[in-house]
């Protein structure tokens, strides 16, 4: 929508304030967050401080939290755990994405049924019987048990998002790769693959973000400090009964996000086409 | 199989070969797509059939079943707590959905304008969004502490209420609270895709419509809307199905209290599953959910073939 630039009183109604308004309900938690974090035990439950800003800085609740805690366990097993889920789940995609989108089959429609099944089947309908699942097949405690159980939360969308770069492929280049007689699978990996780096990109940075973010499956599966990841240990470990430990809970809660915004601000392109490609498209 | 398969094939060509087997688009294909689909069939159809055996049954933790029919489901019907978990679901739903919906159009079309550090504010208010909920989820928590909230903090400096009122302590707003939690965290979503579906439509109907005399609203009304819609309908109902489910949120904040004024299907099944630790009973209340979520796809279904053709 245009709009006259001339009038500066239409333009701080209808752009910076509601903009302004927006960038500190949607930033407060995180400030929250950072100056809870670095106050002391004092300064924090002491009601008759002003708690905007912090008097007395102090890294007190990150050094606890780095050496009373297994704090790092948990990010690497976070890490590790997105790391796997999101590789698998961007090697099944785009099997799956692949004939869907340039190959006729027998099949297909089923084929792309599922996948859309899939990604609209919510995590809480699945957990009760996962949960007895994965206790039969003694993957309890395991990371193995989460590393299997979140592509299937991830393929769907993976696919769905491979399948629209694929098709941007012309079909001429792998038309004149297989006359020169390349395989199928060689037009892919060679051909296809190569010209689809944006969409890996844009897939993959979302399957880390849902991956880092996950915590139903964790919470049930994860039990044991030395398998837990960040949002669970957090949760399970950082509050003990009735107390909640908030300078490390904070402390933990923005270094568990630091991760996951430094990868997205690098990609946030790629991010936003990976969030709009299916609705704006479809 | 290759062995049947072959003396057909010899027949038709002089000379059979495996690779070119291969490359025929169906066995390619399939070849390519059984293992993520097994994967797939194992992880979520077999999952998905097993909660509805496990539905029928009685099913305490680590002792075998029993098949008891439909018990289960009738136990959810009698019991006040499930009815109050439906109307929970509905509510925060409702209310989410609705808030996200408009909040987020209306910060499309404050964005859809050109002005400086776009592309940074951008990304800066998608950060709810993208930041693991369980851990922004803490956060607010603490904001909404009944001792310590900086809210009650800013009302008691501004003279409006000392004490401030317990924001999760109390039923109603302890709802209330989580609505404003899940807004916080899915009205990026809406804004950045309706943003998206902005930016499609062509600034030539926009000085069509103004020729013709249109103002502001008008050209909202009769040339954004219009185009707009089916975006809004796309994202409104994932996020739909993704509210009705929603967990984590709740399970930190208030865990289904105070008094269960805010469980929802997905917080009473775990309950009863995990805490309870009924298996079969679990699986019926979180499979109840079936049936809402299925009319709501249905619709979108629904709509979206009487768009396209």
């Amino acid at each position: 929508m245009t709009v006259d630039r001339r009038n500066w009183k239409t333009r701080l109604l209808m752009l910076w304030l509601p903009l302004g308004v927006s960038l500190v309900f949607a930033l407060f938690p995180f400030y929250w967050m950072a100056i809870t974090s670095l106050k002391s035990n004092q300064e924090l439950y002491n009601r008759k401080v002003m708690p905007l800003i912090v008097h007395n800085p102090t890294l007190k609740h990150y050094v606890d939290l780095l050496t009373e805690t297994s704090f790092l366990e948990w990010t690497w097993n976070t890490f590790l755990v997105a790391t796997v889920s999101t590789a698998i789940s961007l090697v099944f995609g785009a099997m799956l994405a692949y004939p869907l989108a340039r190959m006729r089959f027998a099949g297909a429609t089923m084929v792309s049924f599922a996948i859309a099944a899939t990604y609209l089947v919510p995590q809480p309908l699945l957990f009760v019987p996962l949960a007895d699942l994965i206790n039969r097949l003694g993957l309890g405690d395991t990371l193995t048990s989460v590393m299997l159980t979140y592509p299937t939360l991830l393929i769907p969308f993976c696919a769905w998002l491979l399948m629209g770069y694929f098709r941007t492929v012309p079909i001429e280049l792998e038309d004149a790769a297989r006359i020169d007689g390349a395989s199928r699978l060689q037009t892919l990996v060679k051909i296809v693959l190569p010209l689809c780096g944006p969409g890996f990109i844009s897939a993959g940075i979302f399957a880390f973000t849902l991956a880092q973010n996950e915590f139903l499956y964790a919470l049930i599966f994860l039990t044991k400090t030395e398998v837990r990841t960040v949002p669970v240990g957090a949760i399970a470990e950082l509050v003990k009964g009735d107390v909640f430990y908030w300078g490390q809970l904070m402390a933990a809660a923005l270094l568990g996000s630091i991760p996951v915004a430094i990868i997205y601000s690098f990609f946030v392109e790629h991010y936003v086409a990976g969030l709009t490609a299916g609705s704006v498209k479809g | 199989m290759t062995a049947v398969l072959a003396p057909a094939e010899v027949r038709r060509r002089p000379a059979f070969s495996l690779g070119r087997w291969l490359e025929r688009e169906g066995v390619f294909s399939w070849l390519m797509v059984a293992l993520p689909i097994a994967f797939l069939v194992l992880m979520v159809g077999y999952p998905f059939f097993y909660g509805i055996w496990l539905s029928l049954l009685d099913r305490p933790v680590a002792k075998p079943g029993v098949f008891i029919g439909l018990d289960n489901f009738i136990n959810d019907w009698h019991n006040p707590v499930f009815r109050q978990v439906v109307l929970n679901t509905f509510v925060y739903t409702i209310a989410a959905t609705i808030l996200k919906m408009v909040g987020g159009l209306g910060l499309a079309l404050v964005m859809n304008q050109d002005f400086r550090f776009k592309n940074l504010t951008r990304a800066l208010l998608l950060l709810p969004f993208i930041v693991p909920t369980v851990l922004s989820t803490i956060a607010w928590q603490w904001i909404l502490d009944p001792a310590f909230s900086v809210i009650n903090w800013a009302l008691k400096v501004a003279d409006i209420a000392d004490p401030g009122p317990s924001w999760l302590g109390n039923p109603h707003l302890a709802m209330f609270s989580l609505i404003m939690v899940n807004t916080w965290r899915g009205l990026p979503f809406y804004a950045i895709t309706l943003l998206a579906g902005l930016q499609t439509i062509s600034p030539e109907l926009y000085e069509a419509a103004t020729i013709d005399g249109a103002g502001r609203w008008t050209r909202f009304r009769y040339v954004t809307l219009p185009l707009l819609k089916p975006v809004i309908f796309i994202v409104t109902m994932f996020s739909v199905i993704f509210t009705f489910a929603d967990f984590q949120l709740i399970y930190v904040l208030t865990r289904g209290g105070p008094a269960n004024a805010t469980h929802v299907f997905a917080t009473y099944a775990f309950d009863i599953a995990m805490g309870a630790g009924q298996f079969g009973q679990g699986a019926s209340i979180a499979l109840s959910m079936v049936p809402p979520l299925a009319l709501i796809i249905l619709a979108m279904a629904i709509y979206l073939r009487s768009g396209k053709s």
